[in-house]
């Protein structure tokens, strides 16, 4: 038992020594909940549009300013005329033209159809599209609040409501994303890179000539991370809740001992990836390909997987940072308990059982 | 019964043999010394005695222990110094030393006997981190924390390769030291100097042992006259000279050319006038007893002679 304590005080000197690990141990966490919170997000606000006002008005005026007022616009120029519409993209001042045709007011008061034409710069699809969405819908209740009782004839009412994110924060959704990344990473990178290092410098050589059983070795290399990885989520979960404001509906109970399943899971992973590599580089390589980039893109977090095509959504299956981030989401925002999440909380059990046994059986009391 | 005992033991790395049916018998007490240029195999060979390769063929013991068998109890009895620098750069040398020690189940205060000559050198820098010693110091500090467990054999593989003259002259007299308390001791070196202050020593190449013997008896296999030759251009000298009709041989030592004759009937006169047929000048010839070095040249290119 000596032996064992002796073993992970040396790995937390081997941490608390190296300026980059700790870096990455902290800083990564830090930068990137804060990144992603406050610099990159998806939301729109403040979008750049011009008004090409053929009409001069009161009810153009009046749509103006009901769409300057919802704040998801700001006016960047007025102009005069259809020429003005395309240098004013080609610019790239604006993201969306509004357009009043002469003869609006004649029209829309006498009953007429009366149009408003739209613009998008549309090389970014999907801000055209919740741009046209956002427009359209505020020009919609302007002629509501102006006519409330006249109804058109058979129309359907479409009402939505957004279910557990009424605001449509973009937190809810990489809170999870990002506590999977930085625990995989960590956890994953880390030790495969830590043990390739001991193989890489031939203390690993000593260690093995040595009463240690690799068995031991290898617990020794994974107790620091667990700890300082299991520290890491913590401070994601806090930051999550109280800087970005995300809830935490459901048990903390739970959502600490999934962290905890995960945090395992991608240790035995590193502990896999460590048995098969030599060398610091091909580990670190082998974690960044093999883990941190399925990750991202395939694993939900930044695309969604229903609209992935057939053969990519069956590789996503594979990645277990897909369950952790469902079962996050699951008991913070939905509040769901452990019987709406037994199904990817028994997957990444499968898993772990599935790694670790597999880098049990790789375990060598010698070199290769 | 011998400390370590080597018995055809063969080794290859795919298709090419790293140890080729290799025999010895290293007594109790002894200070062994493995010598051989790089790639003789000497360190594939340390690493199968110290359990952490397995032999292809043959088999060894060490201590009593099979190698293969009883690698478990083994791996507490042997101490073990690989070839290159293997303690944690970034620990301080009290921290090394400590957990090397507890490790191996014991404490420094427990065993400091044992390193206290060597070891009170490093104080002064017991803070300091590893990485941050020279190579000498990085040697002593290796060497103490493979003797911190009170091995019954202990293993230095090329202890003293890249470590300056001063320091190996050193480390060589602290081996003698531990040699004299009992200590049996395997050590592999490229240099042919250190032979000397080996008890036995084995030569080795491309994965053979070519002879086993004293120091001093090894250099009385070598049986061909041997002059020491010098002259003003170094370099044609040792062109001309292989190309002498007499010459078996003939290699740089220092200052000196080292040259064996193929027969005791040549004089060192006949070498003299074939050299001023050569056009050279200063010349200087003179017959020298065989050093363990040329006996070693002369095994390596005479792969008939066996021991």
């Amino acid at each position: 038992m000596n032996r064992f304590i002796a073993f992970v005080k040396k790995e937390f000197f081997h941490i608390l020594r190296d300026r980059r690990t700790l870096l990455i141990l902290f800083g990564l966490p830090l930068v990137q909940v804060l990144l992603f919170g406050f610099a990159l997000t998806n939301e729109i606000k403040n979008a750049g549009i011009a008004i090409l006002d053929n009409d001069k008005s009161p009810h153009s005026q009046q749509i103006t300013n009901k769409l300057l007022a919802s704040g998801y616009f700001q006016l960047r120029e007025n102009l005069r005329s259809n020429g003005d519409i395309e240098r004013a993209f080609r610019k790239g001042t604006i993201k969306l033209a509004v357009v009043f045709p002469a003869g609006f007011t004649e029209n829309y008061e006498h009953g007429r159809s009366a149009q408003i034409q739209l613009l998008a710069d549309a090389t970014e699809q999907n801000t055209a599209i919740s741009l046209t969405n956002y427009a359209t819908a505020i020009i919609r209740d302007y002629t509501t609040d102006l006519n409330p009782t006249v109804q058109p004839p058979l129309t359907i009412d479409v009402r939505s409501r957004m279910v557990f994110n009424p605001e449509l924060k973009g937190a809810f959704v990489f809170v999870p994303g990002v506590m999977a990344m930085v625990l995989l990473l960590v956890s994953a990178l880390m030790t495969s890179v830590t043990i390739a290092r001991e193989r890489e410098t031939g203390t690993l050589e000593v260690l093995m000539v040595s009463p240690l059983s690799q068995g031991q070795i290898l617990l020794g290399k994974v107790v620091p991370y667990l700890f300082l990885s299991f520290l890491n989520g913590c401070i994601i979960i806090a930051l999550g809740v109280f800087v970005l404001k995300v809830p935490l509906n459901g048990s903390l109970v739970l959502l600490l001992s999934e962290t905890l399943l995960f945090i395992f899971l991608s240790l035995s992973i590193g502990i896999f990836i460590s048995s098969i590599v030599d060398t610091q580089l091909v580990a670190m390589f082998a974690s960044l390909m093999a883990l941190l980039l399925p990750t991202i893109f395939l694993s939900g977090f930044m695309f969604p997987i229903e609209s992935m095509p057939r053969p990519l959504q069956l590789v996503s299956n594979l990645i277990p940072a897909k369950y952790f981030i469902s079962i996050v989401k699951g008991i913070m925002i939905k509040g769901a308990g452990l019987r709406y999440l037994w199904q990817p909380t028994l997957v990444l059990v499968g898993m772990s059982v599935l790694s670790m046994g597999l880098s049990l059986r790789n375990l060598k009391t010698r070199l290769s | 019964m011998d400390a370590i005992s080597i018995e055809n033991l063969s080794k290859s790395y795919g298709d090419r043999p790293a140890v080729s049916d290799v025999s010895l018998s290293i007594r109790p007490g002894e200070l062994f010394g493995l010598i051989g240029p790089d790639g003789a195999g000497k360190t594939t060979l340390f690493k199968i005695l110290v359990t952490l390769l397995l032999p292809d063929q043959g088999r060894a013991t060490v201590a009593g222990y099979d190698v293969v068998k009883d690698y478990k109890a083994l791996r507490q009895l042997v101490g073990y110094m690989p070839g290159r620098f293997s303690l944690y750069p970034d620990l301080s040398v009290q921290e090394n030393l400590a957990f090397f020690a507890t490790v191996f189940g014991t404490t420094i205060p427990e065993n400091y006997h044992l390193i206290q000559e060597i070891y009170s050198q490093l104080e002064p820098f017991k803070d300091r981190r590893a990485g941050q010693l020279s190579g000498g110091m990085k040697q002593k500090l290796a060497l103490c924390c493979a003797l911190i467990h009170k091995p019954e054999v202990l293993f230095l593989d090329e202890p003293t390769t890249g470590v300056d003259a001063v320091s190996r002259k050193e480390f060589w007299d602290m081996l003698r030291k531990l040699n004299e308390r009992g200590l049996t001791t395997l050590v592999s070196t490229p240099y042919m100097d250190e032979a000397s202050r080996c008890d036995r020593v084995a030569f080795m190449q491309t994965g053979t042992v070519l002879a086993v013997d004293t120091p001093s008896a090894i250099t009385t296999r070598f049986t061909k006259p041997l002059y020491a030759v010098r002259a003003a251009d170094t370099y044609q000298l040792i062109q001309d000279l292989r190309l002498a009709p007499f010459a078996e041989s003939c290699y740089a030592f220092g200052e000196f050319l080292h040259l064996t004759v193929k027969s005791a009937d040549v004089f060192d006169w006949q070498i003299g006038s074939y050299l001023l047929d050569h056009n050279h000048r200063d010349i200087e010839i003179h017959p020298i007893q065989p050093g363990i070095e040329d006996t070693f040249m002369a095994l390596m290119t005479q792969p008939e002679v066996t021991i």
